[in-house]
């Protein structure tokens, strides 16, 4: 309790967005939706002008602020890069569909930023009440967006469906934090860290709660068996927000699981780890096998984002600082080809309005080869064909795995990636081998096309040349985590 | 002497506050038990007060009372709800909810019997803000949420603006033809705009102007 400013400098980019924000709100108020591709430009701006100041003025070192409630390391640095970028693609390839369907709200670019900045603060949380105002006010923005399209009966439904399993994912994640805050006295992770070290097994009250918080947390990656949600709203919302929910979100509920279980209870690791092992293996299954009868694309893509997430938490439950290392290379790997898969299902217009079934992509290789070329490079990367940037994000993972003795881990996500094979590989039939559908009009933006053509090119056997310096930036952050 | 008092009015706002609550989900008639509800708020404020929690009563009274419990009056009254055939299906779903209750007691009371207040608890629980006597509760916590707990407080905020934003985007439809109030207009407006003087012949009258003021 005492009247000194805390330090400001290691929050800087999230105060300068949050003001950001509220200064692109009141030109949106002031004028109308016509000023929406102004508010959505300056957004995009803006996130870059944040990402710049957090990389030149913060940097990797760690530093705590706010009573220790916020933390920036090469961990954050680097999983905040992530939460940037895809925050910044997703709306930069929303405007021309949002537009021609007539939900341009200049309000959509704001709860972008204030979702990212929600995620920002995920990241950098220290203490379990920072966890969760960050997971609030990330998730109440996502709901909204969800809600965007609300002359459509999917979109409100995605919106309500997600807002109340989403409460109710809230209310375990409070559940758990308050028997963890009742039998160690703390919220903050250094303390925990150092509180529940001991020897012996923990008291019962810190396992049921450190259950109910991963509960919570399963359910923000959308990890079985808390994905139910996932489906349905990936296909409801409008498309762009499905693109951004699978991208940035994702990264950012991840890199805090990890923070929260690597820094806040390392002790409990044989806990947790039961836990993480029993999600990923569920993952895993159930994103390959459910996928594989699914016609709409966008449904397809919630259980591959399933699935995804069941790999990644391989890497988590490794525990190792290799673990945590793929498990980043994972994730801006899956951004990558995340985006740009939705990129493409955004081009998927003919003239009476998008279309999301597999089966409309029938032909695409004769009506328009490089897009077909690019979805190709996409869904090899996916299913981790190599050559391609995935394999390297699969390889690194199972290599981990082995590492640290889970070798049966390892040999079901090996398993479920060459069943999940099946569904990325049909797509790629339907688009060479089929007889050709209806072409898709073009008009979809020019950005949605960069978007395409980038993630292509970084997907492509080019990811060779980069994925040495991306493994050098994840060790770098996976090494401030663990070793502080 | 002064112990016992305590003691009584505990008892008594205890046990209005368990009357009512029964009372809640027991009145037919769902504006009376929005009024029930309503003194259970003040009966568990009341308790509140005992603890010496002042804060938490107001607060108690104010947000539940003042705005929740009002809210639940327009919701009750403004829809059309058949609360009657709500309450069809109690006594079916009655064993699972009674199974459900008696499930969250034991695990209640597995806590309450494995919790202890071992060294660290407690070395952890008490390095949060030293308390002052001298201050009342309320100041002790304004002084705490504007320093060290100002991250979290800005950062909720944050999450009310959202909600707000959301509201707005969600429910806020452009109706045209509306003839909304334009306040610089109306400053604007000067006698010269609204009155003419005439002067009347004697036995002609005023022709009035068509145009509508």
């Amino acid at each position: 309790m005492n009247g000194e400013i805390p330090a400001l400098l290691p929050a800087l980019p999230e105060i300068i967005l949050a003001i950001g924000a509220m200064i692109l709100l009141m030109v949106g108020v002031f004028r109308g939706n016509e000023s929406f591709n102004q508010v959505t430009n300056l957004s995009v701006l803006l996130l870059v002008i944040c990402a710049v100041v957090m990389v030149t003025e913060v940097g990797g070192e760690r530093q705590v602020t706010f009573n220790n409630m916020f933390v920036t390391d090469a961990f954050a640095v680097f999983a905040k890069v992530l939460v940037y970028i895809g925050s910044a693609v997703a709306l930069l390839i929303s405007g021309k569909f949002l537009t021609e369907h007539k939900i341009d709200k200049f309000e959509f670019p704001i709860l972008v930023l204030f979702a990212t900045l929600g995620m920002l603060i995920m990241v950098s949380a220290n203490n379990l009440m920072s966890v969760y105002v960050g997971l609030e006010l990330q998730s109440l923005s996502l709901y909204v967006l969800a809600a965007m399209n609300r002359g459509r009966l999917r979109s409100t439904e995605a919106g309500l469906k997600y807002f109340v399993l989403g409460a109710l994912s809230s209310g375990m994640l409070l559940y758990g934090i308050s028997l963890i805050y009742g039998f160690s006295g703390t919220t903050e992770f250094d303390v925990l860290a150092t509180s529940l070290s001991g020897e012996g097994t923990p008291d019962i009250g810190i396992i049921i709660g450190l259950v109910f918080l991963l509960s919570g947390l399963a359910f923000k990656v959308s990890a079985v068996p808390f994905h139910m949600w996932t489906p349905d709203v990936y296909e409801g919302s409008p498309t762009p927000v499905t693109a951004f929910f699978a991208a940035a979100p994702k990264v950012a509920a991840m890199a805090l699981l990890v923070r929260a279980m690597i820094n806040g209870f390392p002790g409990l690791i044989d806990e947790w780890q039961q836990i993480i092992i029993f999600i990923s293996i569920a993952s895993m299954l159930v994103g390959a096998f459910v996928a594989l009868v699914q016609t709409n694309i966008k449904r397809l893509m919630a259980y591959s984002s399933i699935g995804h997430v069941g790999y990644a938490l391989v890497g988590l439950a490794a525990g190792t600082q290799a673990g945590i290392e793929a498990l980043l290379i994972y994730l801006a790997i899956y951004l990558t080809m995340t985006l740009g898969a939705f990129a493409a299902i955004l081009s998927m217009r003919r003239s009476d309005g998008m279309v999301e079934t597999i089966d409309d992509l029938a032909g695409l290789s004769e009506t328009n080869l490089p897009m077909a070329v690019a979805i190709s490079i996409f869904m090899f990367s996916l299913a981790g064909i190599p050559l391609l940037a995935g394999f390297f994000g699969k390889w690194f993972i199972f290599l981990a795995a082995v590492e640290a003795g889970l070798v049966p881990l390892a040999i079901i996500g090996f398993l479920s990636s060459v069943v999940a094979c099946y569904y990325y590989l049909r797509i790629i039939k339907v688009m060479f081998f089929d007889e050709p559908a209806d072409a898709f009009e073009g008009g979809h933006g020019r950005s949605v096309s960069i978007v395409i053509g980038t993630a292509a090119v970084l997907n492509s056997p080019v990811s060779f040349l980069l994925i040495s310096s991306l493994a050098g930036a994840a060790a770098w952050a996976a090494n401030s985590l663990l070793f502080q | 002497m002064d112990l016992a008092l305590t003691d009584i009015v505990f008892y008594v706002f205890a046990a209005t506050t368990l009357a009512s609550g029964m009372l809640v989900i027991s009145a037919r008639n769902p504006v009376h038990s929005v009024l029930w509800l309503i003194l259970a708020f003040f009966s568990a404020a009341g308790l509140f007060v005992l603890l010496g929690a002042e804060f938490l009563a107001m607060l108690l009274v104010v947000v539940y009372v003042g705005a929740v419990a009002v809210l639940f009056l327009f919701v009750v009254m403004m829809l059309d709800i058949n609360f009657t055939e709500l309450r069809q299906g109690m006594m079916q779903h009655m064993p699972l909810g009674v199974l459900i209750g008696l499930i969250l007691l034991i695990e209640l009371a597995t806590l309450a019997f494995t919790w202890n207040f071992g060294d660290d608890v407690a070395k952890n629980a008490a390095s949060p803000g030293p308390i002052d006597a001298s201050v009342t509760n309320t100041e002790a916590l304004g002084v705490l949420l504007y320093t060290d707990y100002i991250f979290i407080f800005q950062t909720a905020g944050l999450i009310l603006l959202v909600a707000m934003i959301g509201a707005i985007v969600l429910t806020h439809r452009e109706r045209p033809g509306v003839r909304r109030q334009n306040i610089g207009k109306q400053v604007r407006r000067r006698p010269e705009d609204a009155f003419e003087l005439v002067d009347v012949e004697t036995g002609e009258g005023v022709t009035l102007p068509t145009k509508k003021g």
